[in-house]
């Protein structure tokens, strides 16, 4: 399957459960990920859904390759990468890259902008990349000389997607991006990311834990519980016929306006 | 209204300028002492033992700060003495800073066995009475500035290399490492470009108060007298000296200890300065 950017089968990922060791001997194993299956076509926008705990920030880190899995395959374009050394994974990096849920600590407090834009490039701060990406996340290109402390969230958050995309990557990893956001600019952060898939023809994986949040954005949801899937479809069908009992909880969980009550 | 960040600025500048200026009439007098020390810092005259300093009753024009007990005079003393003690805080300071740092990056950043070696060797380090283990190590290597600098910098590397780990492991744990790896940073770039810039504060911070902390330790050597020769003045020497007539002549006690005092405090306060000046996260 040449169409598919990622082809993952079987997926496992587990911990010692360090709150469980006996005395002696070795610490139980805690699954994280229980054998997960599915594959991401080119240009997809998949959404993976669940509530806390359910693995979906491992699954990403996975993907990423920030984890190693103890079990499966996980084939990127075609290749294995489950087990690549560090050096090995190296070639590939410029390829996959990560928006990360905490802007502030994901930013190097002590570089600017432009710096942290340009490093992984291996460009300098005046490149016209740089200048590039900043425009595309909707930010003036003197913010390239400023601080991510000197910053709003919703800016920050709009440096870590130009870090990304500067790079040109095949797929883009988003974990809970605007999670640590207020309302507005949770909005402004989602259209930007809605424009840019529309625009650079992205591959993405959105985690988040709000359904209402994948809903604009994905093609197709993978709801996750407990590190298994219990349900992968496509997003319109998910809402209209959930099938599954915990993905009905989730989506009882939106709060809906309703303009009919006062307060 | 008032701005509070107003406030705060002004009084980082104030700690910033005066350590800096004290440091400068250091530094100044340890290269410059050959001119501008008003006698000979080693010219004996009994007859003029104990002059008191030049405000008091019975002082002699020429020796501003009096003399001792062996007619030499102490202005001189002090300035020639800000050779000794700004030789170790520079060399000593810089050495221990040097290799602490670099124990503690690998160890904080790398982990495994690296990390468990050289903690290992800095908790044995440390369970050792720092002064007893440098007066031992001076009477193995030999009086001399030289084994002073080596004795400062085996003890005091521990200081750099706790510190200096505690902070890397901090960092490690951030974001923007794992986004470096995505980034596809090498394990030693990212330790370089990304996690140094961060722990660089700490260390400059460890640094001044490490210098003041050597010219101490050089002062402690000198009172028990296993510093440098005799004929090379040192506060700690001076001190020493003058505690032996500090009813006679106290100002052969006081004066080095103030030049002694300022020079730690002006250490130690332009560390924090130039952090609060210069990095940009405080800025």
């Amino acid at each position: 399957m040449a169409d598919s950017i990622f082809q993952v089968s079987d997926l496992r990922v587990d911990v010692p459960d360090m709150t469980r060791k006996p005395l002696f001997g070795a610490a139980p194993r805690l699954e994280i990920l229980k054998g997960i299956s599915f594959e991401i076509p080119r240009g997809a926008v998949l959404g993976i859904v669940g509530g806390s705990g359910s693995g979906k920030t491992t699954l990403g880190r996975t993907l990423v390759r920030l984890v190693e899995p103890n079990a499966g395959r996980l084939l990127f374009d075609g290749r294995d990468i489950a087990h690549l050394s560090d050096a090995g994974m190296r070639p590939l990096r410029p390829r996959i890259q990560m928006i990360f849920q905490d802007p502030m600590s994901s930013l190097n407090p002590r570089l600017t902008v432009g710096r942290t834009i340009a490093a992984p490039l291996g460009a300098k701060v005046s490149d016209a990349r740089v200048k590039a990406a900043l425009e595309q996340v909707g930010l003036p290109a003197d913010f390239a000389g400023r601080y991510p402390h000197e910053l709003s969230g919703g800016q920050r958050q709009r440096v870590g997607i130009a870090r990304a995309i500067a790079m040109r990557p095949d797929f883009i990893l988003a974990d809970e991006i605007v999670s640590g956001l207020d309302v507005s600019s949770q909005a402004q952060v989602l259209m930007l990311l809605e424009q840019l898939v529309a625009d650079l023809g992205l591959t993405l994986v959105f985690i988040s834990h709000d359904l209402s949040v994948i809903r604009r954005l994905c093609s197709r949801v993978i709801v996750l519980r407990a590190g298994e899937i219990v349900e992968d479809a496509a997003t319109a069908d998910l809402f209209e016929r959930p099938r599954h009992a915990y993905t009905r909880e989730l989506l009882d969980a939106i709060p809906i306006p309703d303009p009919s009550v006062r307060w | 209204m008032l701005d509070g960040r107003g406030l705060i600025r002004r009084r980082a500048g104030a700690r910033l300028w005066l350590s800096g200026l004290w440091l400068t009439v250091f530094v100044l007098a340890a290269v410059l002492a050959p001119l501008i020390s008003p006698q000979d810092p080693l010219a004996q005259d009994l007859m003029l033992e104990r002059l008191p300093p030049a405000w008091v009753a019975g002082s002699e024009p020429g020796y501003w700060l009096g003399t001792d007990s062996l007619g030499r005079d102490v202005l001189s003393r002090i300035i020639y003495g800000a050779q000794v003690a700004l030789a170790v805080a520079l060399v000593a300071g810089l050495a221990t800073c040097l290799i602490g740092s670099a124990l503690g990056l690998v160890a904080g950043f790398y982990r495994g066995w690296a990390d468990r070696i050289i903690s290992r060797i800095v908790d044995i380090w440390m369970a050792f009475p720092p002064v007893l283990f440098a007066i031992l190590l001076i009477a193995v290597l030999g009086t001399g500035l030289t084994s002073v600098i080596l004795a400062i910098v085996i003890i005091d590397w521990t200081r750099f290399c706790r510190v200096v780990r505690a902070e890397t492991l901090n960092q490690s744990k951030m974001d923007y490492v794992h986004s470096a790896k995505v980034a596809g940073f090498t394990r030693l770039r990212t330790l370089l470009s990304e996690i140094l810039p961060n722990v660089l504060p700490v260390i400059v911070a460890l640094l001044t108060l490490e210098m003041g902390i050597a010219v101490i330790v050089e002062a402690i050597l000198s009172f028990v007298n296993l510093s440098i020769s005799t004929d090379q003045p040192t506060w700690g020497g001076m001190i020493a000296e003058g505690r032996t007539s500090i009813h006679q002549a106290w100002w052969v006690l006081v004066f080095p200890l103030i030049a002694l005092f300022f020079t730690v405090l002006s250490f130690a306060q332009f560390g924090e300065g130039l952090r609060e000046r210069f990095d940009p996260v405080l800025r």
